[in-house]
């Protein structure tokens, strides 16, 4: 901490919330520190929401332009709901990170700057004809030129390390700065170097120097004359960790087999951004999770009806291009009415797409991207923690159902973070079921419980039920391939009431602001924070606004069609050409107005702000 | 591993008539299924299992009908996925038996990334691939095992693509039994599919299998009764390689090639034949075995690999103990509060 003197020379500044940008070459560390600095903040006892922004490319080449990678988190004394629209600072490693993200510094933005790497040949691998640091081009913002490199090596004076490896460390220099500016402790992260590199020694003491270093650097030079201070938000009363909609996705479907007391079977093909689910699964052995990485996606959802059929929760995850191969199998789920969940984190497409970048446009292929009427339950987390409770109600409407589930995620929402208050085990649902056992008579697989319309799970093993199902169309209650015709009008019919009933057993929409009035903005997935953060401004602005979010998109909730005709506008911000706002009005009759940008990137607040305004004004009461 | 899983075994007095469903069969007067369906079901009672412990599971095509005909569980899925369900089948429940029932358009052409990937896992499964060398369900096209040259309704003018040899690419995939049979010569038939059924681990089984309204006689040249002594090599584990009506033929080894030799010519004596061993360990006999084909060589029946090897859910289940030995069984509070937590009062 700073002493006494300083503070004296020092102003301190008390702010709700700031916004800080970690960019710098793919190479160079940036998601550690953004990482390690979110877990400061968190444990502090910030609000937090983080955006990870990285290339596609393992190692694009070093200093260009598509190498750059970018952590954005925003902390806060205040309920946040995004990263910010905007950063405050931008934490620039090289000219590269600077081109690519000083154009969303507002003016007036801090800008640190790693001087040393602003070379003739970097500035020339990042397109800049003169240097920005001498030419005048950054005059609008508060620009912070430091010597990292230097400063960082000289740190490291005398351990027994390569200049490459030394390199290796700045960022950690630039953490420290940073845990100076914001006043935040070091203790986090030195724990976390213990940990992490305690059996080498050597980078244990090159990342401790280095971190200490740029704290200290912060603290004896005159360069900033104010340190920050961002107080602790109110949150609700209880435990809290950080963390990412993937962890709380693995974290939920494993939480999942222990309320169902079944294990827990997830079969997958690694694929960004879905792939942390799998890493993650797979360390859960000891809680007797089969996880399975299969040779391609079919088979990883071949496995997965599979398990299912042998009685296990089951699970495949993926992102959109794997969900395309996964289609046939999916369709075979549904017409044997077996209980899984199928994951989509969904990422830029169409084809190979931005595969680290988030969209939300997979929304049609698993409501329509399978041959014949194949209905399947559509559920989609809208914040990081909330993929937990979500993975465990996909769960429970698998089971209770007797039907796959698809659970929409999206890139965004898989990477970011947030404090998420733990659970207490007794809190949560029981949502396990029984298997079927021998009964009078002859044994009838495709009967059905009379409210739920679920048919019964015969799993093998089970003397008495022996029983042949599959892919083609199956005679209603006796479950023998059938081709007679109104046996397929009828088992149609039934499969889509069966999904379609699930709305009397998911908790209605609630509305946040005007109950009724000018404009509904309604969204689904992770556009939450968002439209949210922007209905609050309209809301404050004394507006007639509300904001209404869908986590549940097939079947919706039942009020849905009810809400939507108290607005006399609704308008629909979507990371895809009009998908739900097409469903809205296929479904509900309602002029649903789309907003739509594809950009890979969340929406700014700004943008759906000044929409709404837009709207409220052309059509004037 | 669910909460009732299977009954206590007791002693079973199954007969081939209790494997026999309600359903009537529907396959082509004539058609070769019917016999390998027919000595399935009488293999069955051998095994002392359970009905409901054996679970048939079949891909699309001629071959995938053959489940609903079992009076055991069965899973008609989809065109070449059957080796996947059996995966996943196998994972959440070891202790069943399993049998997946496939053809040479299905496991070789579509379902060919999952029969690579199950043998070389060496997951615990019988497969019996009916080889008829025709796309029989959908009435008549060229498959992977098809000759090059063929003329069907899909090569008019005969087919450009060369055929694959099934036995030597179960091979190539690490299956630790590969066997070959005929689905007219019921005894070995059902001999084989007895092997195949007791073996531990991926097993293999080629059913040379006539289509005799879009494939007839695919096999004839060498299976018909009146030539198949002299033009099969029927292989014993530990036996010379002996073949012919007059038990005079045999095979032995020149250089890296296998040479069709008469015991008694040129000086050729028994002793001078190869002796098959099932359970070598390398492969290169099976290999050998698997290249011969005729007219150049007598084609080989029965089991050409046979060895032990961990399956894939012994793997799995092994990892998962020596987890739980090593730090208890899961406990789901302590992982959820993993990492850096905090308290907010």
């Amino acid at each position: 901490m700073t002493t006494t003197a300083d503070r004296v020379e020092r102003e301190v500044h008390q702010l709700d919330r700031v916004t800080i940008r970690f960019a710098g070459d793919s190479g160079d560390g940036m998601q550690l520190t953004g990482t390690q600095f979110t877990r400061t903040a968190a444990v502090f006892g910030n609000d937090i929401s983080t955006f990870p922004d990285y290339p596609a490319e393992i190692r694009a080449p070093a200093g260009s332009l598509p190498g750059v990678s970018g952590f954005q988190i925003s902390f806060s004394a205040s309920d946040i709901h995004t990263p910010g629209d905007a950063p405050d600072v931008l934490v620039a490693m090289n000219p590269a990170a600077l081109k690519t993200n000083v154009g969303e510094l507002p003016a007036g933005g801090a800008v640190i700057v790693n001087s040393d790497a602003f070379t003739p040949q970097n500035l020339n691998k990042a397109a800049y004809a003169a240097n920005p640091l001498t030419d005048g081009s950054l005059k609008q913002y508060t620009v912070f030129e430091v010597p990292i490199s230097t400063l960082n090596a000289r740190s490291l004076d005398g351990l027994d390390m390569t200049s490459k490896q030394v390199d290796l460390t700045k960022n950690f220099f630039a953490l420290g700065l940073m845990f100076w500016l914001y006043e935040r402790s070091m203790d986090p992260t030195l724990r976390w170097i213990d940990e992490k590199f305690g059996g080498r020694a050597v980078v244990a003491e090159a990342n401790r120097r280095a971190l200490k270093a740029g704290y200290a650097y912060g603290e004896t030079t005159e360069m900033f004359h104010t340190t920050y201070r961002v107080p602790k938000a109110k949150l609700a009363p209880g435990t809290y960790r950080n963390i990412t909609g993937n962890e709380a996705t693995a974290l939920g479907f494993l939480t999942a087999s222990k309320l169902a007391g079944r294990p827990l079977f997830y079969g997958s093909y690694p694929i960004t951004p879905a792939s942390d689910i799998l890493h993650q699964l797979s360390a859960y052995k000891s809680f007797g999770v089969r996880s399975f990485q299969a040779e391609d996606e079919i088979a990883a959802m071949g496995a997965t009806i599979g398990a299912a059929y042998g009685g296990a929760l089951a699970l495949t995850g993926t992102s959109g291009p794997g969900l395309a191969l996964k289609s046939e199998a999916m369709g075979l789920a549904v017409m044997t009415e077996l209980p899984m969940v199928i994951v989509n984190v969904q990422r830029a497409g169409p084809s190979t797409g931005m595969p680290t970048k988030v969209e939300q446009a997979d929304l049609f292929q698993v409501m329509y991207g399978r041959n014949g009427e194949s209905p399947m339950p559509v559920l989609a987390p809208a914040t990081p923690g909330e993929c937990f409770s979500l993975a465990i109600e996909a769960s429970r409407i698998a089971l209770k159902y007797m039907t796959p589930v698809t659970y929409l995620s999206d890139a965004f929402v898989a990477n970011g973070a947030e404090p998420w208050k733990v659970p207490s085990l007794d809190e949560l649902p029981d949502i396990s079921v029984a298997n079927a056992v021998r009964g009078e008579g002859t044994f009838l697989p495709y009967s059905r419980d009379p409210q739920t319309l679920a048919r019964p799970w015969a799993v093998p093993g089970t003397a008495g039920l022996e029983h042949r199902i599959g892919g083609l169309e199956k005679a209603d209650g006796l479950g023998n391939v059938s081709y007679d015709p109104e046996n397929h009008h009828r088992m149609s019919l039934l499969r889509a009431e069966k999904v379609a009933r699930i709305a009397n057993d998911i908790p209605p929409l609630e509305v946040f602001g005007a109950e009724r009035g000018d404009l509904l903005i309604i969204g689904w997935g992770s556009t939450f924070g968002v439209l949210r953060s922007a209905a609050e401004r309209l809301v404050a602005d004394g507006r007639s606004v509300a904001h209404v979010h869908l986590r549940y998109l097939n079947p919706f909730p039942a009020n849905t069609g009810e809400v939507l005709s108290r607005y006399r506008t609704v308008l629909v911000p979507e990371i895809n050409l009009g998908q739900l706002a097409f469903m809205l009005r296929g479904t509900y009759l309602v002029d649903a107005i789309r907003y739509n940008r594809m950009r890979g990137k969340p929406f700014r607040i700004s943008e759906i702000v000044d929409e709404a305004m837009r709207l409220l004004e052309a059509t004037p009461r | 591993m669910t909460a009732e899983t299977t009954q206590p075994i007791a002693p079973l007095a199954l007969t081939r008539k209790d494997f026999v469903s309600d359903q009537e069969v529907r396959w082509c007067p004539g058609c070769g299924d019917y016999s390998i369906l027919a000595q399935t079901q009488k293999v069955m009672p051998d095994f002392g299992v359970p009905r409901e412990n054996i679970v048939f599971i079949s891909g699309i095509g001629c071959s995938g009908r053959l489940p609903y005909y079992m009076n055991t569980f069965g899973f008609h899925s989809i065109h070449g996925r059957a080796p996947t369900l059996a995966t996943g089948l196998k994972l959440a429940r070891p202790e069943l038996m399993v049998w997946v029932i496939t053809g040479d358009g299905d496991a070789l052409s579509i379902g060919g990334n999952h029969f690579l990937h199950t043998m070389r896992r060496n997951v615990d499964f019988t497969m019996v691939m009916h080889n008829n060398r025709i796309y029989g369900l959908t009435k008549g096209q060229t498959s992977p095992t098809s000759e090059f040259g063929k003329r069907t309704k899909s090569t008019p003018m005969g087919s450009v693509d060369r055929p694959i040899m099934p036995l030597t690419i179960a091979l190539a995939a690490e299956a630790t039994f590969v066997a070959r049979t005929v689905d007219t010569h019921t005894e070995h038939l059902q001999a084989t599919l007895e092997a195949g059924g007791r073996h531990r681990g991926a097993s293999y089984i080629e059913v040379l299998q006539n289509c005799n309204i879009f494939n007839d006689g695919a096999w004839r040249d060498f299976t018909d009764r009146d030539v198949r002594d002299d033009r099969m090599l029927l292989l014993e584990h530990g036996k010379p390689m002996v073949f012919g009506k007059a038990r005079d033929r045999g095979i032995r080894l020149r250089g890296l090639h296998p040479e069709a030799v008469t015991i008694g010519e040129g000086g050729v004596t028994e002793a001078d034949l190869l002796v098959h061993d099932a359970h070598a360990e390398d492969p290169y006999l099976a290999l050998i075995l698997s290249r011969m084909f005729w007219p150049d060589f007598p084609v080989p029946v029965g089991v050409l690999r046979d060895v032990d090897r961990p399956t894939h859910s012994d793997l799995v289940e092994s990892q998962i103990a020596a987890a739980i030995e090593k730090s208890g069984e899961g406990d789901l509070a302590t992982v959820l509060l993993a990492g850096e937590t905090w308290t907010v009062e």
